[in-house]
């Protein structure tokens, strides 16, 4: 059987199409309390395993190394640290963005797990591990219960 | 459910409050895409249904006829032999009238889909397509005759849509 | 005795089954789980090892499903793997589970299966579609029903069968359901309600279809040694068998699957049985449309070719007949969580050899009893035989 390569996948007989179809993702149990208390209270909560004592945040229903229902729900506030980050110059498509976008997982005092989100009010290059940053959220009324209901994290005075 | 167990987990939803966007939810639509290759075999049933034909390929172990081709035979799972053009006429295996479009949705007009089993290929190598030309849909029977028509040849791109439909080839 | 070591089902667990549930899938998972753990009298720290078996990613709408899943199916830093086999999974993750005990290389092992089929909004048919090959198929305008109403037609026209005869198959299942507390579509309806039903695709009519559901189901195993010091009644796993075909579907005479029969013939030489409709008790066959259970009836070896109708309309197939044929009201009557619908099965044999049923219970102290999944495009048998 003779080969060739091809590197131009247009070049090939090939059939296009999709496989895309519309989704609506319920917050579930855990993650209906979550945002709602962002959207009606402006903070985060996170829940705690009565068992191990430990809190998650985003909250869970239950505990996933004693397998337990977690039992408090804890309230984390607005404030918390950077994590990591990373600097974003291109979007999804590879398209260059006009101004670039800092994404940090911020972590909150005494939980585990944190939050990935965006950080604004902040130049990339003055950006540090370990740094203590706000949420700031949308006005009230604008709120959805949604993760975009926080604009993004800044640093905290 | 056992019924040592008292307690059943799980929290229902109406369709209508989800319709009605009362239910906290997140909506998307992922961008997926695809250029799917037709293959080494599948090409070639393109370009042959291009040209009007309607292509197979053959094992000379198991001694069958293919339709719709393949590169290997996955009886005998060794290379096919070769590929030939086989007929554009079948028989009716079996049949369907259809109300629902893919999405689900409720169609007026149905489309009469079937598995029709095509001339000049081994025993049973049924094609799914669809039937048309037919005034009434109780008259299809299971072992009709039907052929092939084609779109224009000028319409043709390479795709199973080339030919338009099976019609009977008796009345009726 | 086949592998290392008997391995036995020793607790059970499963959410409601409905066509919108709150919960994530994960929450659903955990919830199956945590179920199935308790009735063992397990702690998550006793499970060795997990199988998830959940149906396309394209139905929660979270790729790597299985991933996604785990932490709700107690998989958390275990040796944990996803099985998928269209619908087949629902049993065929019990067998795969089963190699985990039966190798002799975990003692225990939680079997886990979830669907959260709502998310593909408004209808997951669409996600259906795609099961179909590009470039031959989907062009026509496919949905998954044209190919269950054309294998339902061949075989009604092979063996000349009447839809009055098939749907009673539909008016048992959704009546036995109705003592299923987790039951969505528990109901008593009649042959003429299912005859004079939409018209969907001819010749299957709305009755004749299970929903689509959210709901998921767990089953904890554990090997000879480690069941009998927890539980005086184990459930042994004596047969497994799984089986698939072509995708070239229009290529096979469609009014027999011959993948459940080499599917089960691996299970019944593997339990021993020799005259599967004698020594069966009571089996939970796979049924998506009422016609499949009488198809799958055949391929099963339960009834001969074309026969499954008469035991049908004989009563045989009822709660207090002689071959007891969906007792739970199967995925008409449940649901069709894919994935949980036919671990719902496995856990309905389970109770029912621990006469642990209730009101759906069968009688004659049931002793063996199977349970069969199917999938793909028409193309995949998976069975498991278990026996108190």
């Amino acid at each position: 059987m003779a080969t060739e390569k091809i590197t131009d996948i247009r070049r090939m007989l090939h059939w296009p199409g999709h496989m895309e179809t519309d989704y609506i993702y319920t917050l579930g149990i855990a993650g209906e309390k979550f945002f709602t208390e962002i959207k009606e209270n402006g903070r985060i909560l996170g829940a705690k395993c009565k068992r191990c004592g430990n809190v998650f945040v985003p909250p869970r229903l239950y505990c996933e190394r004693c397998f337990e229902k977690t039992t408090e729900w804890v309230n984390l506030g607005t404030k918390g640290a950077v994590y990591t980050f990373t600097v974003a110059y291109v979007d999804i498509n590879g398209t260059k963005l006009k101004e670039p976008i800092i994404y940090a997982l911020i972590k909150f005092d005494d939980a585990e797990g944190g939050l990935v989100h965006k950080l604004g009010e902040i130049e990339p290059c003055e950006v540090q591990i370990g740094m203590p940053v706000e949420a700031v959220f949308k006005p009230q009324a604008e709120r959805t219960g949604n993760i975009n209901d926080i604009k993004y994290f800044k640093p905290q005075e | 459910m056992s019924e040592k167990i008292k307690h059943f987990p799980g929290e229902e939803l109406k369709a209508r409050d989800i319709r009605e966007g009362k239910v906290p939810a997140v909506k998307h639509r992922p961008r997926i895409r695809y250029l799917w290759s037709a293959g080494i075999a599948m090409s070639r049933f393109l370009e042959g249904l291009k040209k009007g034909k309607i292509v197979a390929s053959t094992c000379e172990k198991c001694g069958r006829i293919m339709v719709p081709p393949r590169a290997f035979c996955e009886e005998c799972f060794k290379s096919v032999d070769g590929y030939t053009s086989v007929k554009d006429t079948g028989t009716i295996n079996t049949w369907s009238v259809s109300y629902v479009a893919g999405d689900a949705s409720r169609i007026k007009e149905p489309i009469l889909v079937a598995v029709i089993d095509i001339d000049g290929a081994s025993k049973g190598m049924g094609l799914l397509h669809i039937l048309g030309e037919i005034d009434d849909w109780k008259q299809i029977k299971f072992g009709m005759q039907v052929k092939a028509v084609w779109k224009p040849p000028e319409e043709r791109t390479g795709a199973i849509t080339d030919i338009k439909y099976f019609k009977p080839l008796k009345e009726g | 005795m086949f592998g290392k070591k008997r391995v036995a089902v020793i607790g059970a667990g499963m959410t409601l089954f409905r066509r919108n549930l709150k919960e994530t899938g994960k929450e659903l998972a955990w919830h199956a789980s945590k179920m199935a753990l308790d009735q063992a009298g397990l702690e998550p720290r006793d499970i060795q090892s997990v199988v998830m078996g959940t149906a396309p990613d394209a139905f929660d709408g979270v790729h790597m499903k299985g991933e996604y899943l785990a932490d709700g199916a107690g998989a958390w830093r275990k040796p944990y793997s996803r099985v998928f086999v269209g619908g087949g999974t629902g049993v065929f993750v019990i067998d795969a589970g089963w190699w985990h005990v039966a190798s002799g290389q975990f003692d225990t092992c939680l079997v886990v299966a979830e669907e959260k089929m709502s998310s593909c909004y408004p209808h997951p048919a669409y996600a259906f579609t795609t099961i179909f090959d590009p470039i031959y198929s989907r062009p026509l305008g496919v949905t998954l029903i044209w190919i269950f109403a054309l294998e339902m037609h061949r075989y009604m026209h092979r063996h000349g069968i009447k839809k009055e005869e098939i749907a009673l198959v539909s008016v048992k299942n959704k009546r036995n359901a109705l003592d299923h507390p987790c039951a969505q579509l528990g109901a008593n309806i009649t042959v003429e309600d299912v005859l004079n039903s939409e018209i969907m695709c001819w010749p299957v009519q709305r009755l004749d279809i299970s929903p689509t559901s959210d709901g998921a189901a767990a089953l904890v195993l554990a090997s000879e040694d480690v069941a009998k010091k927890l539980t005086d009644n184990p459930v042994w796993i004596d047969g497994t068998g799984w089986c698939i075909d072509t995708t070239f579907w229009t290529n096979r005479d469609l009014y027999y699957p011959k993948y459940v029969q080499c599917a089960a013939q691996m299970a019944y030489k593997m339990a021993g049985i020799k005259n599967p409709p004698k020594e069966i008790d009571v089996a939970e066959v796979y049924d998506p449309f009422d016609y499949k259970e009488l198809h799958h009836m055949e391929g099963l070896l339960l009834a001969r070719k074309g026969q499954a109708p008469k035991l049908t309309a004989d009563g045989v197939t009822q709660r207090d007949g002689d071959l007891p044929i969906n007792p739970s009201g199967g995925l008409l009557g449940v649901g069709n969580p894919i994935a949980a619908a036919g671990l719902m099965k496995c856990c309905e044999i389970f109770w029912q050899l621990r006469g642990e049923a209730g009101k759906r219970q069968v009688k004659g102290d049931p002793r063996t009893g199977l349970a069969q999944a199917w999938g793909d495009l028409m193309q995949y048998g998976s069975v498991v035989i278990m026996r108190s």
